[in-house]
């Protein structure tokens, strides 16, 4: 066994789970305050991507363009809520299921319309672009220590507000039953405009995080997507923590399954048959690993209601 | 004008006491045009469009209408497409196909359907092979090649342990194939990654630098060869590793890679330099039209029309000649941005390989540069399963 | 039978999808068969997700898996008397019969333990089993892979009907798509059905009255994907094509569009939406390219304002008829 490969890996998988993480919290939110499955998460992921590619461009500078990205993102995603959305909190999940949909397939051509078909880049600053020497001799990444260190930073925000102010008392609140927090006489409009633009800030930041590993490019949010939606079953809808471990679960999951199922499976199989079947399986992993849970704990690991 | 007229009159409508008027030449191009793949499928339309300009956009007397399709890189969506031009469209030609896995799932649709079926990059075993077919040409090579003539490179380099990494899908396991089938040192790892879903590369560049090998060996187009290069040197692995690649670095690729991609190697069987006179006039023309090097997929489409014009030229416009059309094209008596090549038995290209290096031009952009030949007009390993002879 | 716009129009359908390869023919646009052959078979799927997400209640994100093995059957099927010569392989009739038993078995182990969750975690489950099985699909090599397996030969019916000729398919799929429609007719004006519809609008007091809810369900669910994976072996005939994406959860959430932009829960809903669904994408993509821009909000908009579908709207206009015209109606009656 090599440890220091294991150690690396387990430090990949890591990263992989904050993204999900970032993408995870502000779905989980929505989804357990609004009760709304909302598909078009990916598309705001997209957004986020494209405006800091664009604004990293205007400006020049990847910090001041990333900063810049996270509220034009927010405001953003708190006008398709005021828009499109605030009429199907009250509709079934097909409908919204069908509507968020719709608005996928209108992202992604926005976006061509106005970015292109081909896709962005979005540059590193020297600094971020190269590897940094760990302890035992493991080199790093450095970028995406910095994106580990981003979303531990981003879940400790996310739990002081949700746990520590008045607006996090509402969310929690809201999330547990909905309409006790309507008859406290909170304004509701207000309050689900502003948890949207929250998460849409959150799944931008997950996105422009994201755009320098993964290219900018039209449907990007898609495939994430259907992994942040195990992630928050599996965490327990409206659970922030349940998202947190579910994330970091999923991620450690996929990435080690990656990398030693290979030589797992190459053991009892022929190489040949070990190496085709192995990344397929390693994506099925996470499947399974939703479809185990539900059918022990059918509301994910951390129900937040009290049923 | 009214030569204009007649020509825009649909087929089929007879003219009484006028001659008959040559067919509009129909070509279906099946491409991708959107997404992170969508650049390729455009320099490959620059190229098509170049090459109408270059004919006066007639071949011999007849006007040609282009059909561009967009496969959106999924087998279903161009084998779709495919049955729509062959069904709809009627054309006489379909063309284009850069991926192996969509030019297998549309070859029946055009094969023994009518009408030929020329393939303008991808070329998977069978195609050449067992499933030859007299409509069936190409005007790129057969995958195995390019990464065979890497292996002989590798084994002159003096490689002993060797790191391979494609996606996985047809193309990617051909070129995987071609390169074991002539190095001649040890695999220590091989990973197949999913095609084109996976971009993040972290898992599998981790296990090269556990592995410790000689070189690494890449085949990743589009995008994801970008993507590659740009997480291999964020790992530090770039100057530690060195790091060998086909289909990988292209005229597309290489203004966004930069000095990523410097010094970095690489088997083709064209360049932007190579010394002929049908491609100094292609690349030149290409730069001044868009303002970029042409990719070798352009250089490919190029050929494409240029073969079809060949065809369609020495049966006199006569579409219904298919077997003179046929004939003709087997001499690839045209002029070919490669230069002078045969056609095999199986309707590939016997052809040069050579070795290529990404070197920066006068003009600071980065293009690259012919090093040596690898191969003298090599024929791919499948003709020998080809039943056709001519 | 009573004529309403509603019921003309759907008359006008079914008549018009039964002509549509003598049109073709006639006009020598052969495309628009196989085109419209797309349509039935999409319809057949509709239809029988349908059963359990319109009737039922039931909103299964992975309806699509039954398609992709009943294509598999075909494919797999065809691949090993082509290349092996094992020609019985590729008979039609065990080709369905193979579909109805491994599609019933999917059913059944996918129905009995998502059926245990309801809600979100329904929805996320079956689409849980259908990316494992996607994937299943992807890892197995030897039938293709991702690349997938191309058909050298449509499926071989004992020369009863030669599907090799893309109009004797066509009537094919039509004929079944009418089974399909007979059969869920039958089921859902049957008890079976108005229990399966009853557990829809209120679980609880079907539970309470004392009827085994889950196992009804269980039974409506291995009937749809069964009913799918008959549709799968055809459309594998239809393209000559089977690769993993046809059980990709994009390819589940068009049959749910389907079904819900035709009109969820009456029996020729799904119909109108497959073929509506497929007539946009292929006349608005003809248009422009960007006709997802048009489509996007279209169904935003249908989701919204138009809550019965399609066929909602002409339930609507039939009101706004029999209002309108009440002389006429005197006179007919």
């Amino acid at each position: 066994m090599n440890w220091t490969l294991l150690l690396e890996q387990t430090l990949n998988g890591f990263q992989f789970g904050i993204l999900l993480f970032l993408l995870a919290a502000g779905l989980t939110l929505i989804f357990g305050i609004m009760d709304l499955i909302n598909l078009a998460h990916g598309s705001l992921y997209m957004m986020g991507a494209y405006f800091a590619a664009t604004f990293i461009k205007w400006t020049g500078s990847f910090l001041l363009g990333a900063i810049l990205a996270i509220p034009a993102c927010m405001a953003f995603g708190m006008i398709v809520e005021m828009i499109a959305l605030r009429t199907l909190y009250t509709r079934n999940h097909l409908d919204q299921v069908l509507a968020t949909f719709g608005l996928i397939l209108f992202f992604n051509e926005f976006v061509r319309l106005i970015w292109g078909p081909i896709g962005l880049d979005i540059p590193l600053p020297e600094v971020l672009n190269g590897s940094v020497e760990l302890f035992l001799g493991i080199r790093y990444p450095a970028f995406r220590l910095v994106i580990i260190a981003v979303g531990i930073l981003v879940a400790f925000l996310l739990y002081l507000l949700v746990s520590r102010t008045k607006l996090g008392m509402l969310i929690r609140a809201g999330a547990s039953n909905r309409k006790m927090v309507g008859a406290l006489g909170v304004n509701i409009n207000l309050l689900y405009t502003f948890v949207f633009g929250l998460g849409a800030a959150l799944a931008g930041l997950a996105g422009l995080m994201a755009g320098p590993i993964m290219t900018v490019e039209i449907g990007m949010g898609e495939g994430i997507l259907i992994i942040t939606l195990v992630v928050i079953v599996i965490g327990g809808v409206g659970s922030i923590k349940g998202a947190f471990v579910a994330a970091l679960l999923v991620g450690l999951i996929d990435t080690v399954g990656r990398s030693f199922l290979p030589d797992i499976l190459g053991i009892f199989f022929s190489n040949d048959v070990a190496d085709t079947a192995a990344p397929a399986i390693s994506s099925m992993l996470i499947y399974l690993l939703m479809a185990l849970i539900l059918a022990f704990k059918p509301q994910g690991l951390f129900p937040p209601r009290g049923a | 004008m009214r030569l204009g007229i007649l020509g825009t009159l649909s087929i089929g409508v007879l003219l009484v006491g006028q001659v008959a008027l040559a067919e509009t030449v129909k070509i279906g191009f099946v491409t991708t045009l959107t997404g992170g793949a969508g650049a390729i499928g455009n320099d490959m339309r620059d190229a098509v469009e170049l090459a109408l300009d270059h004919l006066g956009r007639k071949m011999g007397n007849s006007d040609v209408k282009m059909f561009y399709e967009d496969d959106t890189f999924k087998p279903a969506v161009g084998k779709q497409k495919t049955e729509k031009l062959v069904k709809k469209d009627k054309v006489h030609f379909v063309t284009g196909y850069i991926w192996s896995h969509v030019l297998m799932a549309s070859r029946n649709s055009v094969v023994g359907k009518g009408p030929f079926m020329i393939t303008s990059n991808a070329g998977p075993g069978p195609v050449a092979g067992k499933l030859c077919h007299e409509d069936f040409f190409s005007t790129s090579w057969q995958n195995d090649q390019t990464t065979m003539a890497m292996g002989e490179v590798l084994n002159q380099l003096g490689i002993k342990n060797l790191y391979i990494m494609a996606p996985n899908y047809a193309a990617g396991k051909g070129m995987v194939a071609g390169v074991s089938r002539t190095f001649k040192g040890n695999i220590v790892g091989k990973d197949m990654t999913k095609f084109p879903a996976q971009l993040d590369f972290s898992a599998e560049l981790a296990k090269i630098r556990a592995a410790k090998p000689d070189a690494v060996f890449v085949f990743y187009p589009g995008k994801h060869g970008i993507q590659f290069f740009k997480q291999f040197s964020q790992a530090g692995l770039k100057g530690t590793i060195p790091l060998y690649s086909a289909f990988t670095v292209d005229s597309l690729s290489l203004p966004r890679l930069k000095d990523l991609a410097e010094g970095s190697l690489m088997t083709q069987f064209w360049a932007p330099d190579l010394d002929n006179a049908v491609n100094k006039r292609f690349v030149a023309d290409y730069r001044k039209k868009t303002g970029r090097y042409p990719t070798f997929y352009a250089a490919q489409s190029y050929d494409t029309i240029m073969l079809i014009n060949s065809a369609v030229t020495a049966v006199g416009g006569n579409m219904s000649n298919k077997d003179g059309m046929r004939t003709a094209m087997r001499k690839a008596n045209f002029p070919s941005v490669r230069g002078p090549f045969k056609y095999g038995n199986n309707h590939f290209p016997i052809q040069n390989f050579y070795l290529r290096k990404v070197i920066k031009d006068a003009e600071g952009n980065y293009t690259t540069t012919i090093i040596k030949t690898v191969y003298t007009d090599h024929q791919d390993p499948y003709a020998k399963d080809c039943k056709m002879s001519w | 039978m009573k004529w309403s716009p509603r019921i003309i129009f759907i008359v006008i359908l079914m008549l018009g999808l039964g002509v549509v390869p003598l049109l073709a023919d006639y006009f020598g646009e052969p495309f628009y068969t196989v085109m419209f052959s797309r349509m039935l078979i999409l319809s057949i799927g509709a239809v029988s997700l349908n059963l359990i997400l319109g009737f039922g209640g039931m909103v299964s994100f992975g309806h699509a898996v039954y398609l992709g093995i009943g294509s598999y059957m075909v494919g797999i099927g065809t691949m090993h008397a082509v290349e092996d010569g094992i020609e019985w392989m590729a008979n039609g009739f065990l080709q369905i019969a193979l579909a109805i038993v491994f599609s019933a078995l999917a059913g059944l182990v996918i129905g009995a333990i998502s059926l245990r969750t309801r809600g979100v975690y329904f929805i996320m489950i079956t689409l849980a089993f259908s990316q494992m099985l996607y994937y299943v699909a992807v890892g197995n090599e030897k039938y293709g892979g991702d690349d997938g397996l191309s058909l050298y030969m449509r499926s071989d019916f004992n020369g009863l009907i030669d599907i090799s000729n893309d109009n004797s398919l066509y009537y094919l799929n039509f004929v079944c798509l009418l089974l399909s429609l007979y059969l869920s007719h039958r089921l859902i004006n049957s008890r079976f059905g108005m229990l399966i519809r009853g557990a829809k609008s209120n679980e609880q007091r079907m539970r309470a009255i004392g009827f085994p809810v889950f196992r009804y369900q269980l039974v409506a669910f291995v009937i749809a994907g069964t009913i799918c994976g008959i549709a799968g072996v055809l459309s594998a005939n239809q393209t000559e094509f089977v690769n993993p994406s046809v059980m990709h959860w994009t390819h589940s959430g068009e049959l749910i569009i389907m079904t819900v932009l035709g009109g969820l829960g009456t029996l020729f809903g799904p119909v109108i939406g497959a073929v509506a669904f497929l007539f946009l994408e292929e006349f608005l993509s003809g248009i422009t390219e960007y006709w997802q821009l048009f489509f996007g909000p279209m169904l935003v908009l249908v989701v919204i304002f138009a809550r019965g579908g399609i066929d909602g709207m002409l339930v609507g206009l039939d009101q706004w008829w029999s209002r309108n015209s009440p002389v006429k109606n005197e006179e007919v009656d």
